[in-house]
């Protein structure tokens, strides 16, 4: 039943106990408990919003940055990404298969916010051998939601 | 000047046009209206699928097939029939390949009845038998189902319907409005009624797939049954193809050898690029389907659930993709309600009368929309409930 309750909330954080409960047809306080268990055990990390920011005029840029690292004897990659995913600037970090090791992405203001922060902050960290920047120029799909999509509804409306 | 009430058939002037046409014509030109009304999948065909027809455009696969349909679907189906209701059919004489079980309905009943013969329709149901058997020259004999039944057919109503003229029973079941089914005991029951008679029955199981909890029991597979059926299903609410136009009739050689000479004529073979898809469909897509199922499952519950907290009754239905609640406590007629919610609330459904007279006193909700629109829906027609 977890695995049922992760699934509607991963598709709209919004249900309420009593939706879900209706609609996997359980009771409303088991819905309550397992999630409780959910976000103590940490397999519930948050709760956002998907935000098409294009639509704002004070929209943000965002790029994905490919960077390859040394990694350090003992460590590996973990003590860069760790490095990497404290600054604010940072909206995640994946490590990676491939020709590069860490795929990072990052907001700004502008591009040379973003520009100013790869070569002040990213490129200097001692570990990193070199970072390859890619400005997002549209985003058309974000967290499993259409964001160009009209949605129209174009069936028969009252086909019997 | 022609006089054109002259020269057209009265066999078909007489067929009243949909009276809750007007109705639907209206909601149609307002804005913002939310709709519980349509009858089809809200899912895209799954992508398989149509790769599946795109590969055959692109091989150039655009010629009539046989008659009967492309072996190799004829084939998958066959083995599907099997596989899920446990009902064999031979590929080679035994499955036509139609368009929709739409014309698998009307062949049927074209190949089977004939001037003066009854064809016995439970109601409320879909709206094509009755006009197809007067089209046939049959006489359509209503049997109305009752809520308290869980509008399932029962035996006595059927030997109470059936005279010495009766020509084929209707069995349109899971039911579209009332999402009844009818289970493997219910048609147990029914086919008592049957055994010793020569009526055929026409089995419409295109929603066979959508059963909820129970699994699907097709007439066909009921012991001494199979003899007396022609089983009717498709592609369009299963696999959310309902623009493919594709399905199929199955039944004993020597009525579905008839149903094929009027398919030959009236229609020559079923869409290639649809037949193409199918057979991607019958080998590839269970959990396609369902993925689909738990999704409607899920909708279904909201919607009943929602009905009975807002006031208006309403029991469980158990297949298709429709709760019909009954609107009786609000002492208003099916039509006065739809119209009423439409003007007031911008809400759409569907009158119950639409699918025979004994739908008085309910309305159709189709639950093949997101969650967030069912909701939307069920809070307007609450707050409709509390403003009278």
């Amino acid at each position: 039943m977890k695995y049922e309750i992760l699934k509607l909330l991963a598709k709209n954080a919004r249900y309420s106990a009593e939706e879900m409960a209706t609609m996997l047809g359980i009771e409303e306080n088991e819905v309550k408990e397992n999630i409780k268990v959910l976000e103590k055990d940490g397999l519930i990390r948050g709760y956002k919003t998907v935000v098409d920011w294009e639509k704002l005029d004070s929209a943000y840029v965002s790029a994905i940055i490919e960077i390859k690292v040394v990694p350090k004897a003992g460590l590996g990659f973990e003590e860069v990404a760790e490095k990497i995913m404290k600054y604010s600037e940072v909206e995640s970090v994946y490590l990676m298969s491939g020709v590069y090791d860490l795929n990072v992405v990052v907001k700004g203001k502008t591009l040379q916010d973003i520009a100013r922060f790869v070569a002040k902050e990213l490129s200097t960290i001692d570990t990193v051998t070199s970072t390859t920047t890619h400005f997002v120029l549209r985003r058309y799909k974000e967290m499993d939601v259409e964001l160009i999509s009209e949605n129209q509804d174009d069936r028969g409306q009252f086909w019997l | 000047m022609i006089d054109y009430s002259k020269v057209l058939s009265p066999k078909v002037t007489a067929i009243a046009p949909s009276g809750i046409r007007k109705f639907f014509d209206i909601a149609a030109t307002m804005d913002d209206v939310i709709s519980l009304g349509v009858g089809e999948p809200d899912f895209q065909t799954p992508w398989q699928i149509r790769k599946a027809g795109i590969n055959s455009l692109e091989k150039g696969k655009t010629k009539y097939t046989s008659n009967w349909g492309i072996g190799e679907l004829r084939e998958e189906i066959s083995h599907y029939l099997l596989r899920k209701y446990n009902i064999e059919y031979n590929p080679d004489n035994e499955i036509l390949v139609s368009v929709g079980g739409s014309e698998a309905i009307d062949a049927c009943i074209r190949a089977v009845v004939s001037v003066g013969d009854e064809v016995i329709i439970p109601q409320p149901s879909f709206v094509c038998y009755e006009p197809i058997t007067r089209l046939a020259g049959g006489t359509p004999v209503i049997i109305e189902t009752k809520a308290e039944n869980d509008f399932k057919l029962t035996p006595q109503q059927l030997k109470a319907a059936i005279t010495d003229k009766t020509k084929v029973l209707v069995l349109p079941y899971p039911c579209n409005p009332t999402g009844a089914i009818m289970e493997k005991q219910d048609l147990e029951a029914i086919a008592e009624v049957l055994r010793d008679t020569n009526i055929i029955v026409l089995s419409d199981e295109i929603y066979s797939e959508l059963t909820f909890g129970l699994k699907h029991t097709s007439f066909a597979s009921i012991n001494g049954m199979w003899e007396r059926t022609v089983t009717v299903n498709g592609f369009s609410k299963s696999f959310s193809m309902t623009g493919w136009r594709l399905g199929f009739a199955c039944g004993p050689k020597a009525i579905i050898e008839q149903i094929t000479k009027i398919h030959q004529f009236a229609i020559m073979c079923a869409p290639t690029t649809s037949q193409y898809a199918a057979i991607e469909a019958l080998k590839n897509c269970d959990e396609e389907v369902e993925r689909m199922v738990k999704e409607y499952d899920m909708r279904r519950r909201l919607m009943v659930s929602g009905f009975n907290k807002i006031g208006l009754e309403c029991r469980e239905p158990k297949g298709a993709f429709y709760a019909f609640p009954s609107i009786k406590s609000t002492g208003m007629t099916s039509e006065e309600f739809c119209e009423k919610l439409l003007y007031s609330k911008k809400v759409a459904v569907v009158p119950g009368t639409a699918f025979g007279d004994s739908g008085e006193g309910f309305i159709r909700a189709s639950y093949c929309y997101s969650t967030e629109h069912i909701k939307e829906a069920i809070n307007r027609i609450g707050e409709f409930l509390n403003d009278k």
